[in-house]
């Protein structure tokens, strides 16, 4: 099978023109060539492509309706079924990034829409076109608040999710500055060691709001201590409880970061996801990743465009404020789509369901012997559950009867090997949740 | 008109200018704004940063283009034109006069006997056409 | 051209929302369940429209952009080919997006044998030893690679301090060296248009971690002394960094690693057909010779027997994002190459070689070669003769655009000037490829007869010339709810 255009007999013509016999003497400046085929086997029919593809899926474990209690970064949503029908057209789909504005408005006026929506349930200035991932994000944001603050040490949260701080570690390894975690009190960042950490040289302060372990942070009183210090607060959160959760701009974060998976994406195996970006006025020209501005032709006609490019790569090479280039314009549609469908009362009623429901399995689960919260921190669609056994064998258990029961604390963190931490979302029906309870009772017996 | 008798010029385009205030006023030519085309940021420095002659002091940005501006002579930069924050084309409307960039503080060893007189500098653009 | 305002434009519909509850829960005001100052003040201003508003919305914005499932997109260095239907019909199999990325390994078996597979895949295609497939696209691999060599210095103990770009390369190089914690030397490119090798010794020296070459260069053209810039970078104790944007001039006639090359990157949206998707999401596979994989990113996909497990390299660099990798765009980029095997990569590369110096041959007589040599997958070329007489290269871009073109990639690489840079890809017919040149053609006539209409254009799009000069001196980046439809800033001129 292949997807060559022109015909062989085309192909001859072509060569013909530019005066060559075959494709190999345009090749044969090339030293060390391959002798003979790549070692990868024969081509596939799409039919049998397909069959083979479909074993190999076959093989996995997907995530079965209402059975799904496992998040830490990754939740099973519902997924409206008109995203799949508008994300996936060619027109979407196939386009390139959008540096002919007149060939992009599609593109471009959807991306303005993400940029405003994110704006709106975050409570910042200025959102971007997207980022990598909520983790990428976030360590952008440290690399940002360096910049801007032209100080060396970043402080972080020990209640922000592992490998989130595992990817900030990494984005900030190459240019020699320090971070600080801050540990956890009670299932949140600890105000006291965040006041005895963050000083003059600190650059910002970054928390996850809900953080790791699904407990809500004290936002106001974090930005009072980072900013008493001149730092900047970053602020991770999840979009879906910005429903209901005080937004990052009313509490006085200077940047908001986060992953837009919750908003309609698939879980697909941890991605694409796709990463949102959003500052404080006074921080635009620091901003990494691509803007979409409005803007008007010469006959009055508004449209949108690329703007302030500047700061990017293509233009600043080595001084850019990132070298991120690909983003991930389709999520931030499917984002756009899910914010558009669900709309402002909708979203404000997703949050609610996600509230009340995980707020009833938790009262359950208590009801059950051994059983508590390991935290008394309020939270919003997930938690933190300390049982009278390792989470692992829970875990494990559970699964024998068609569960994902929740992530095992204990592989992050030893102190935490009882610990499980469980998500909730709208998806699940009091039904569910009353036999994923009686189920936990039962494998705890 | 600007009488620019008084301004000595680079090869990288840039203008200096000694003040009654005794600072060295920086700004582009005019040749370089059209060159640049229209301006839409000037990343000023900020207050105090130390250079050396040839060093870059600041970027100016067009729409596609981001621009090294280089330090006609050493000094402390006394103050940046904060107009240009929100009027960065007064770079192109008026390149010697609102739309200077930085101001400098010479350092004791600032001089500007090795730059060009503006004729010498309409020379130096003609002969690298 | 007929207007599609913002959703947020929109009056609000009766009908609004698509989420519904159902019912099976009590109403728990949230004030019960939260104390009050965790909870904000105001709801999200998002618009408030029907199910079908949202639909046609979408729908008509799709309409207003160019794609590759409806125009001809030579826009060259992104390798805008075809993106086959059966990739999508792989992705969006159940079994594998209804995957959670905690799921144990031994419920992610499929997932985990297709990653291990796509794996072994590269490195036969590239001629590594070692694939993470853990970067979200081709910058995050080139900082993955940049820290790989930061790494392999230290472990020797050595710190290097610079990395060596040619003056051709990506803009994403310098950036990703620069976040790395390196000074940029750039190297020239000689009269042929290949790194000049005597520059090259000059600049690389015992403070040198890496040389990142794009190979087929931007220019189109195969750097023929590669053996000999291997040999340059080696001794001195550097490593080859290969950007891998151009691979699709390469793959099944020559592999990376038998040129010399110690580490690269490929972009899955450009060589393996994974959608652009307007800008994204792409996937930046990462490979590297045997003494490097140890540092590998992410996580890497281990087989034993028929057990598949997932591996933290012993001395990875770390995580660059959450999870292992773009999963879902890998599965397009694997359906991909198992659709075409090795017969059918080989037969994609020389088409992609053959359609690239067609063009080159027939748009010769339009606009001058910048080097009048055969080229590999795309070629440049220059509009400056077309300049003096009025029309500039981004002039004949848009004016492309009213013959039913994508423009090609204007301006790049950098040290062209007035550069055209087309690349056909292979999955373009004889029959596109004519109409390309004769549109081309015509414009260049045009702009003798009536350079107007080629300045000012297109004049068939949705809009024309944006005023992108006060887009940036008065950004207004998002929607507010004091902005009127069409607003009193219509005195805009062309930009």
């Amino acid at each position: 099978m292949d997807w060559v255009g022109a015909s062989q007999t085309d192909q001859r013509r072509m060569m013909d023109v530019i005066g060559v016999q075959s494709a190999d003497d345009l090749l044969r400046d090339i030293p060390n060539q391959i002798d003979g085929l790549l070692d990868i086997g024969p081509g596939m029919s799409e039919t049998r492509l397909l069959r083979h593809l479909a074993s190999l899926a076959s093989r996995n474990e997907p995530v079965a309706p209402g059975r799904c209690f496992l998040g830490a970064g990754a939740y099973e949503h519902a997924i409206p079924s008109a995203i799949d029908a508008l994300v996936s057209r060619g027109e979407f789909l196939t386009a390139y990034t959008p540096y002919q504005p007149e060939a992009s408005q599609g593109t471009l006026t959807a991306t303005f829409e993400f940029q405003s929506m994110i704006c709106q349930i975050t409570g910042m200035d200025v959102a971007n076109a997207s980022m990598y991932d909520g983790a990428s994000a976030m360590a952008e944001a440290a690399l940002l608040a360096l910049r801007q603050t032209r100080r060396r040490r970043i402080a972080v949260s020990g209640a922000v999710h592992p490998q989130w701080r595992e990817v900030l570690q990494t984005y900030v390894s190459g240019l020699g500055d320090e971070i600080v975690e801050i540990s956890q009190s009670d299932g949140v960042t600890s105000l006291e060691l965040c006041q005895t950490a963050i000083d003059s040289e600190t650059a910002c302060l970054i928390v996850q709001q809900p953080n790791f372990f699904g407990h809500l942070e004290d936002l106001r009183d974090l930005a009072e201590i980072a900013h008493a210090s001149g730092a900047l607060l970053v602020v991770a959160c999840n979009p879906v409880s910005l429903g209901l959760l005080a937004s990052p701009g009313e509490v006085g974060a200077d940047i908001a970061v986060g992953d837009c998976q919750p908003l309609g994406v698939a879980l697909n195996y941890g991605g694409p996801y796709a990463g949102f970006f959003s500052v404080r006025e006074n921080l635009v020209r620091q901003m990494p990743g691509r803007l979409a501005g409005m803007a008007w032709d010469s006959s009055g006609q508004r449209g949108f465009t690329l703007t302030l490019q500047t700061r990017e790569q293509h233009i600043r090479r080595e001084r850019a404020t990132s070298n991120i280039c690909t983003n991930q314009a389709l999520l931030a549609l499917t984002a756009t789509v899910y914010l558009a469908l669900a709309g402002r009362s909708g979203f404000q009623e997703i949050a609610q369901q996600n509230l009340i429901r995980a707020h009833y399995c938790a009262d359950k689960l208590q009801n059950i012997p051994g059983v508590t919260l390991a935290f008394d921190a309020p939270f919003f669609n997930e938690f933190t559950l300390k049982l009278p056994c390792l989470a692992l064998e829970a875990v494990n258990r559970m699964r024998e009867r068609g569960w994902w029961a929740g992530l095992d604390l204990g592989q992050f963190d030893a102190g935490l090997r009882d610990c499980l931490l469980v998500a909730v979302t709208e998806t699940k029906t009091r039904d569910d949740i009353d036999s994923y309870c009686q189920d936990i009772a039962e494998v705890l017996k | 008109m600007t009488d620019l008798n008084d301004y000595r010029f680079t090869e990288t385009h840039e203008w200096v200018h000694l003040r009654e205030d005794g600072l060295f006023y920086v700004g582009i030519t005019d040749h370089a704004q059209e060159e640049i085309t229209d301006i839409v940021f000037v990343d000023l420095p900020e207050s105090g940063r130390v250079v050396n002659a040839g060093d870059e002091l600041l970027l100016v940005d067009s729409v596609k283009a981001s621009f090294s501006i280089y330090a006609p002579v050493s000094g402390t930069v006394e103050r940046s034109n904060e107009a240009l924050a929100n009027s960065p084309e007064l770079v192109n409307s008026s390149p010697y006069e609102d739309g200077w960039l930085v101001a400098l503080k010479p350092s004791d060893t600032a001089d500007t006997d090795s730059l060009m007189t503006h004729d010498q500098y309409l020379a130096f653009v003609e002969s690298q056409q | 051209m007929r207007r599609e305002p913002l959703l947020f434009e929109r009056s609000e519909s009766a009908n609004s929302g698509w989420y519904r509850a159902d019912g099976d829960m009590p109403d728990t005001p949230p004030e019960e369940l939260l104390p009050s100052r965790y909870l904000r003040r105001e709801r999200a201003a998002l618009p408030e429209v029907s199910e079908l508003e949202v639909v046609r919305h979408f729908t008509r914005l799709s309409q207003l952009n160019f794609c590759i499932d409806t125009h001809f997109y030579p826009l060259g260095s992104c390798t805008m080919k075809y993106n086959p239907k059966v990739n999508e019909k792989a992705a969006q199999l159940p079994g594998l997006t209804q995957m959670h990325p905690f799921a144990p390994e031994s419920a992610s078996q499929g997932s985990l044998q297709l990653l291990n597979e796509l794996q072994q895949l590269l490195c036969e295609i590239c001629g590594m030893s070692a694939f993470s497939l853990h970067a979200a696209a081709g910058a995050q691999g080139e900082l993955a690679g940049i820290l790989i060599a930061r790494a392999y210095h230290q472990s020797r103990g050595e710190t290097r301090r610079q990395i060596v770009i040619p003056d051709t390369a990506h803009g994403t190089n310098p950036a990703s060296a620069h976040l790395g914690g390196y000074q940029v030397v750039t190297v020239k490119s000689n009269a042929r248009g290949r790194t000049d090798l005597s520059a090259l010794r000059e600049a690389v020296t015992d403070q040198t971690a890496l040389f990142m070459l794009t190979n087929p260069n931007t220019l189109g053209l195969f750097e023929d002394d590669i053996i000999e810039i291997a040999e340059i970078v080696h001794e001195r104790g550097a490593l080859l960094y290969l950007d891998g944007a151009n691979l699709n001039a390469l793959v099944g006639v020559v592999r990376p690693g038998d040129l010399g090359f110690d580490i690269l990157h490929l972009n899955t949206h450009k060589t393996f057909s994974t959608p652009h998707g307007g800008g994204g999401p792409g996937a930046g596979p990462v490979g590297v010779a045997a003494h490097l994989a140890q540092y590998l990113p992410g996580w890497v996909v281990e087989r034993s027997e028929d057990v598949f497990r997932l591996k933290r390299p012993e001395r990875s660099i770390g995580l660059l994002r959450a999870f292992f990798g773009s999963v879902g765009v890998l599965v397009r980029a694997y359906s991909y190459i198992r659709a075409l095997g090795a017969e059918g990569l080989r037969r994609n590369t020389e088409g992609a070689v053959i359609s690239a110096n067609y063009l080159r041959i027939l748009l010769s007589s339009v606009f001058r070669l910048y080097v009048d040599e055969p080229c590999m997958h795309e070629c440049v070329l220059s509009a400056l003769a077309q300049k003096k007489r009025g029309a500039r290269a981004l002039d004949v871009g848009k004016r492309l655009l009213d013959y039913g073109f994508h423009p090609p990639t204007t301006y790049f690489p950098l040290i062209v000037e007035e550069a055209l840079m087309v690349e056909p890809t292979e999955s373009e017919t004889k029959e596109t490829l004519d109409a390309f040149v004769q549109a081309l053609q015509a414009i260049d006539a045009e702009i003798n007869s009536n350079p107007e209409v080629v300045q000012t254009s297109p004049h068939s799009m949705p809009v024309g010339r944006l005023d992108e000069v006060r887009a940036a001196r008065e950004p207004i980046l998002k929607w507010t709810p004091q902005m009127s439809i069409s607003g009193a800033r219509n005195t805009a001129s062309v930009g």
